[in-house]
């Protein structure tokens, strides 16, 4: 059986939908059905077929090929299978996704891995702005899984989050671990200013001393053993940060103005 | 049935069941991993005065722990659940978290998981940091030498207690070494400790007693200073008896442990003063396991195992 493939054959105006193609919506499908499946497409509603051309049959394994930014909630509440998609990603890529694996490979806009409770979601590219916050209301954001970003990320990365693992091999923009909650965020780049801004709880990882603003607080420079554990599980993962084996850090705690229990890691 | 000399008797071990765990004890060096496992299982001989049975199972190489440092595994045995619990956490509190740069992990899968690190963690006062890696929580606990690391709950599973032995021997002297060889071999052997001193136990106990307060008392049928006052066990030439106990994570496990020690054990010989081998039961009507002497060591699938 080969992957269900969606090939895009339309140039699309509005946002499309695509919430409905997943593999565990898809399952026991027939094509007709496949084919048949409605998707909000601005404020019509239209059949599947109109914007893909459709073939493969294995709907375990999901393909979006000619995909762009105006594709959104690509593998939303995603809980088993595997989405892969060649070429772009629009908003909420991986929205609440619970298990499985998304692979991108080209960019994604923003509110990538909204309220990800787990899995797997693989960026070859470029975020946008709030990958993995909240839901725009919620306070809490990203609540498990890991998302591995092999470029840049812009403002807001990991905001609220609650729990799990952002990897980022490039570079994140402003305000990155702002108000976050848990969970740990590595950047092998820089970051922009404001860094850790409310942070609250969490690790943030970084190669770069950043720019901090003044309620972020050196506790000097230690060799931290959870570190060795934390490594030893990248070592599966299919990024640069497998290969990363120090642990000796400088440690700087905060917010302040907020509770100030995170901290920022910096390799010495 | 004799081996080299050494009679082995028709009786059996008579063993309990137990329940079970795995901590995992890494630290700087091993001498710092040792002071650490050594403190977390010293006093716990025997469940009726100790709570747990436990001991060091081996040495782990930095390449078998989770934090790749270098460690032992120790196993911990309990009558019930939660004794076991209870004491795990009293013994991690007090010896793996004072211990300088020892950390804890949990050293055996299981549906049910105890806490480990769990409660311990509010030693930070706030200042605990959780992580979760591969789906295991840990916790990082700011204390004076840095920082505490322990994994949140280990595993508990359905173990056997008291598997055992006596080596008889013509002196002290002669039993002790015979008993230390056979400590020596068992130790080799994954899932068991010998939870006594050394491995080994001199006070070898029978149900009941005199004295209304006590549930047991001196095994005087075993005893050499009272061969001509009581219903001895023990012929003339017998001057002292010793006994190992073992406690394992399946009766297979100590099947393996008695065959392997018993064998050291007659490896001395009759020329060494080792006289005959037998074992401690209550009449087979307590323990759920029994464990016989002569069924073990004609045991083919032991003896090819450990050629």
């Amino acid at each position: 059986m080969s992957a269900l493939t969606f090939t895009l054959k339309k140039t699309l105006a509005q946002k499309l939908d695509v919430s409905a193609l997943t593999p565990d919506l898809l399952a026991d499908k027939s094509p007709a059905e496949v084919s048949a499946t409605p998707l909000p497409y601005g404020k019509q509603t239209l059949r599947a077929d109109e914007f893909f051309d459709i073939s493969g049959t294995d709907s375990k394994q999901i393909v979006f090929e000619n995909a762009n930014t105006k594709i959104d909630y690509i593998g939303a509440g995603l809980k088993t299978g595997s989405i892969t998609i060649n070429g772009d990603a629009g908003a909420f890529l991986g929205f609440q996704m619970k298990q499985g694996e998304i692979v991108l490979n080209g960019n994604a806009a923003d509110f990538a891995a909204c309220a990800m409770a787990g899995g797997l979601l693989k960026i070859n590219g470029n975020v946008g702005d709030f990958l993995g916050a909240a839901l725009i209301g919620d306070k809490k954001g990203m609540k498990g899984g890991t998302v591995l970003v092999s470029g840049n990320t812009g403002e807001r990365t990991g905001d609220q989050m609650r729990r799990g693992m952002i990897l980022i091999e490039g570079n994140a923009g402003k305000y990155c671990a702002s108000r976050m909650l848990a969970g740990t965020i590595g950047v092998l780049g820089d970051v922009g200013e404001y860094v850790g801004y409310g942070m609250r709880r969490g690790t943030l990882l970084l190669t770069k001393k950043p720019q901090m603003h003044a309620t972020l607080q050196d506790c000097g420079t230690h060799t931290l053993p959870y570190l060795s554990l934390m490594f030893k599980s990248f070592s599966a993962l299919p990024s640069k940060f497998a290969k990363i084996n120090q642990n000796r850090v400088q440690r700087y705690a905060g917010d302040l103005a907020n509770d100030g229990k995170g901290e920022i890691l910096v390799f010495k | 049935m004799i081996i080299n000399g050494v009679q082995i008797d028709d009786t059996f071990a008579e063993a309990f069941n137990m329940r079970g765990t795995r901590v995992i004890i890494t630290a700087q060096n091993h001498k710092w991993a040792y002071n650490a496992a050594n403190a977390m299982t010293g006093f716990a001989t025997s469940v009726i005065g100790c709570g747990v049975e436990a001991g060091i199972e081996r040495e782990l190489d930095p390449s078998e722990t989770p934090d790749g440092r270098p460690g032992v595994s120790i196993l911990m045995f309990a009558m019930g659940s939660s004794v076991l619990m209870k004491q795990l956490e009293n013994r991690m509190g007090q010896t793996i978290l004072t211990c300088p740069t020892a950390a804890a992990f949990s050293g055996i899968d299981g549906n049910e998981r105890i806490n480990l690190g769990k409660n311990l963690r509010f030693f930070g006062d706030g200042f605990q940091i959780s992580k979760q890696f591969g789906g295991k929580r840990y916790w990082r606990v700011p204390v004076m030498d840095g920082e505490f690391i322990t994994e949140e709950t280990t595993g508990m599973v359905r173990a056997v207690g008291g598997g055992n032995f006596l080596v008889l021997a013509e002196s002290q002297p002669q039993a002790l070494a015979a008993c230390e060889a056979a400590i020596e071999a068992m130790r080799k052997i994954p899932n068991v400790i010998m939870p006594f001193p050394g491995g080994v136990v001199r006070s070898g106990s029978k149900v009941g007693s005199k004295y209304k307060a006590l549930f047991a008392s001196t095994n005087d049928a075993f005893c050499p200073t009272l061969k001509g006052i009581t219903n001895t066990q023990l012929s003339p030439e017998i001057e002292s008896v010793m006994e190992i106990v073992i406690d394992g994570l399946t009766d297979a496990d100590i099947r393996k442990a008695t065959y392997v020690g018993i064998k050291a054990a007659c490896e001395l010989g009759a020329a060494n003063g080792i006289k005959r081998i037998s074992a401690g039961n209550y009449g087979g009507k307590l323990g759920q396991f029994q464990f016989h002497l002569r069924d073990i060591m004609n045991d083919k699938s032991l003896s090819g195992e450990i050629a």
